[in-house]
């Protein structure tokens, strides 16, 4: 085989290769992301708008963990001092999700507004809040009549 | 006294690294060599003298003062020396001068060795200067309080405290491959020589880093208490990166060193795997997001960080544009050859690898132009996730394995497909009929069929490869095999065990939560699980609530004890799942809250994991085989063993022995 056609072949191979790859990831881009939305957005335009998977962040609101269906389910509601999303998770979320702390809940919401967590994300450790959560807390006591007690820096 | 010890120690290393690479790169000689040695040891002693202070509790160094504790046991008092930000940088440094004395110890002397210790020097000199003045391990409180911070108790864990040393190997061992390349450059010396004497140090270092990364992955399993094992996270993307494209790396380093053939991708790889490794360094260190290893973020720490990316990356894409002209194309072949085999491989992980890479800063891009107000705050923050990586990657790395049976018979230059035929229908037959029996099983889905029948498609064509091999010579040529057949055929079987496992084992496990009360009883999947009641215990820095569950299954009863440990000194708790190990998958017990408004009835959380070692065993293979591959590279430098230079040419026409090590 000639220089010329190795060079050929190899350069179609690639070339083919490429498209393939940046077509899956074009695709991938568009179908598989959740956007971050703060309960202020969420209440801002209804749960029922949203028809794709999203992150909502915030803090625990205390007080508003509870167990449903005998104990199968946890409840709790998430705020960012000036709206609140309602959440279900089932099964054990990770060890720093507690009341008062800031978390992220991923998922969609179902007819009743409520947001059907597939996951629940909390930082390892006790210093941290992480950072959609912060966002969320800063974005709502920005504007008028947020409660700016929320905000503090994240102290990692 | 101590800590001052090791601060001097660390100017010493600086200083003796900083002279190895003025000395390296211009006259070289013996002196390179003792210099390189010298900053090694310099760097060990150091390291050694701040895990004493960390064994001794010495609450006057700031750094154990932060991250000690007097309860803590003496296996996480020394691991607890490289689990927080400054010492983990020690330990860089300590291994990037290690990689120049191991050089000093194991190379020919000659310009490839000093040249290379000399870049190796560069980028030890940076990393000391970046660990004495930025962020040092050794300073002094001036009150000393009485006791220390702690540690982060989800990192008190044994796989924990070995995920950085081995990874480091790996991460920083891909700057001396760089070294190796950005010597061979300045040489002028890419060559099939160059490649032999590059190789074993570049499959150290990728298996070494499949190894760190396989603990990461064991860590997340059992200590998070989801049962997960890979998140897609950035942090572990930041780890893969790398580890994808040394593996491209590894293959095409066989091509140069056998044909003399791809020498400037070669290079290109190896300059490749470096800048993503201090990429990876800089998103997980930075601040840029945050995570367990981003133990406390600081802005100058991640622009230090991000030049000294710059720097480095650019320099050394500034050698190869400079130099790569020079290099000489090898022989010609054919598209179906072995050369081609290693093309297609090098070209789809080298595309993986850059789908990782647009999966895991794309949103960190977006939330860069949010935050200068460029776009929109709802655009910026998008999450990718598994799905993305699940999509792009699946295809790409199927198609890959689907040719990988037939890239291992095929010979140099020219290869005849029809052959192997007699020895891959059967491969095939055994590939679709697993693939319908874990559908049957598994409930039909499409992944599973998939996957399955990629990785035991793999697992059957490594096998008849070996048989093809072996010949009619029977069971006594199966064990004279040369060691690097056997490196290659069992790093490839354990790719195939791992897809085998990882796609049963997220396609096919099941996880439930049950409110129960002592007394109660769970059945799920053939198992019964009797919830006998919780009881407090003590640990040496925790305490925590014991569960006694009864497992009945087939006859055979155990009793397995999850606990909830709770840290005081960190005012954190953790999880500590049971786990009941079996044959086909491990069954996953986590105790959870006692449920409110019903007294005495506690959350516990039960899941099954089909297939679960099969996950971590392959990555231990690939590991085991890289390391083979390795020590037969090792072994053949004494002339008794010349003969295994043909090992890998398999039964392809015969290729004239590169030049005597």
């Amino acid at each position: 085989m000639r220089k010329r056609s190795q060079r050929l072949w190899l350069i179609g191979a690639a070339a083919l290769l490429v498209t393939g790859a940046g077509a899956l990831a074009v695709v991938g881009l568009q179908g598989a992301v959740a956007f971050f939305q703060s309960p202020s957005d969420i209440a801002a335009k209804g749960a029922s708008s949203y028809h794709q998977s999203i992150r909502v962040g915030g803090l625990i609101e205390v007080g508003s963990q509870k167990h449903g269906d005998g104990g199968k389910l946890l409840t709790f509601t998430i705020t960012d001092g000036k709206h609140t999303v309602p959440v279900v998770f089932e099964g054990i979320p990770p060890d720093m999700v507690k009341e008062g702390k800031g978390v992220v809940a991923e998922g969609k919401f179902d007819a009743s507004g409520t947001l059907v967590a597939s996951r629940v994300l909390a930082k390892h450790d006790e210093n941290y809040m992480p950072k959609e959560a912060y966002d969320a807390l800063k974005r709502a006591s920005e504007e008028e009549g947020g409660d700016a007690a929320y905000v503090k820096e994240p102290t990692t | 006294m101590i800590a001052e010890l090791g601060h001097l120690l660390a100017f010493l290393a600086l200083a003796a690294a900083a002279g190895q690479s003025v000395l390296g790169l211009t006259t070289g000689g013996e002196t390179v060599r003792r210099l390189a040695v010298a900053s090694g040891m310099f760097s060990l002693l150091a390291m050694i003298t701040l895990i004493i202070c960390f064994v001794r509790l010495d609450f006057s160094v700031a750094l154990v003062a932060e991250n000690s504790h007097t309860l803590k046991p003496l296996i996480y008092r020394i691991a607890g020396a490289w689990g927080n930000h400054e010492g983990s940088m020690l330990l860089w440094c300590l291994v990037m001068a290690g990689y120049g004395a191991a050089a000093g110890l194991f190379m020919q002397p000659g310009k490839l060795r000093d040249r290379a210790i000399g870049v190796q020097g560069l980028l030890t000199t940076a990393s000391f200067a970046y660990l004495l003045f930025v962020s040092s391990p050794f300073t002094r409180l001036i009150d000393a309080p009485f006791d220390g911070g702690g540690m982060n108790p989800l990192l008190q864990d044994p796989a924990v405290a070995l995920h950085p040393p081995m990874l480091y190997l790996g991460y920083v061992g891909m700057s001396f491959v760089f070294s190796l390349a950005a010597s061979g450059l300045i040489n002028g010396q890419i060559d099939r020589e160059w490649a032999k004497r590059t190789r074993p140090w570049a499959l150290f270092a990728w298996s070494a880093l499949t190894i760190g990364i396989a603990l990461g992955a064991i860590w997340a399993y059992y200590e998070l208490g989801w049962g997960g094992w890979w998140f897609w996270d950035p942090v572990e993307n930041a780890s893969f990166m790398p580890w994808l494209v040394g593996a491209a790396l590894i293959h095409s380093l066989i091509v140069t060193e056998k044909r003399g053939g791809m020498s400037a991708w070669t290079v290109f790889l190896a300059v490749l795997a470096f800048v993503l490794a201090l990429l990876g360094t800089f998103l997980v260190r930075s601040g840029v997001m945050t995570s367990v290893h981003a133990f406390a973020t600081d802005p100058t720490r991640g622009i230090v960080l991000l030049v000294g990316l710059g720097l480095a990356g650019g320099a050394a894409l500034a050698l190869f544009a400079w130099r790569a002209p020079t290099l000489k194309p090898g022989p010609e072949f054919d598209p179906v050859s072995r050369e081609g085999a290693l093309v297609l491989n090098n070209l789809f992980l080298s595309v993986a690898a850059a789908l990782v890479l647009v999966g895991t800063v794309t949103p960190m891009i977006l939330q860069w132009l949010g935050d200068t107000g460029m776009i929109s705050s709802e655009a910026a923050s998008l999450s990718i996730g598994e799905p993305y990586f699940q999509l792009t990657l699946a295809p790409m790395v199927a198609i890959l394995l689907l040719f990988m049976p037939l890239a291992q018979a095929a010979t140099w230059r020219k290869a005849e497909v029809s052959p192997l035929m007699k020895w891959l229908a059967p491969a095939a037959v055994a590939a679709v009929v697993a693939a319908l029996v874990a559908m049957a099983m598994g409930g039909w889905g499409l992944w599973l069929g998939f996957g399955v029948l990629v990785g035991v498609w793999v697992v059957f064509g490594v096998g008849f490869d070996v048989m093809r091999r072996v010949g009619p010579g029977g069971a006594g040529r199966f064990f004279r095999m040369p060691l690097t057949v056997w490196g290659m055929a069992i790093a490839h079987l354990g790719i195939g065990i791992f897809v085998i496992g990882a796609t049963v084992e997220t396609a096919t496990r099941t996880e439930r939560t049950f409110p129960l009360k002592p007394g109660e009883i769970a059945e799920m999947g053939g198992w019964t699980y009797e919830f006998l009641g919780v009881s407090p215990v003590d640990g040496p820095n925790y305490t925590a609530l014991r569960a006694d569950i009864k497992v009945t299954h087939g006859g055979s009863t155990e009793i397995i004890q999850p606990e909830t440990r709770s840290f005081p000194v960190a005012r954190t708790s953790t999880t500590e799942v049971a786990i009941r190990k079996t044959l086909t998958g491990d069954v996953y017990v986590a105790l959870g809250d006692q449920v409110r408004d019903v007294p005495g009835s506690w959350r516990i959380r039960i899941a099954q994991h089909p297939l679960i070692d099969w996950v971590f065993g392959g990555a231990g293979l690939i590991a085991i085989g890289g390391f083979l591959s390795l020590a037969a590279r090792v072994r053949r430098r004494s002339p008794a063993h010349a003969a295994d230079t043909e090992a890998t040419t398999g039964q392809g026409p015969a290729v004239p022995a590169s030049t005597p090590a």
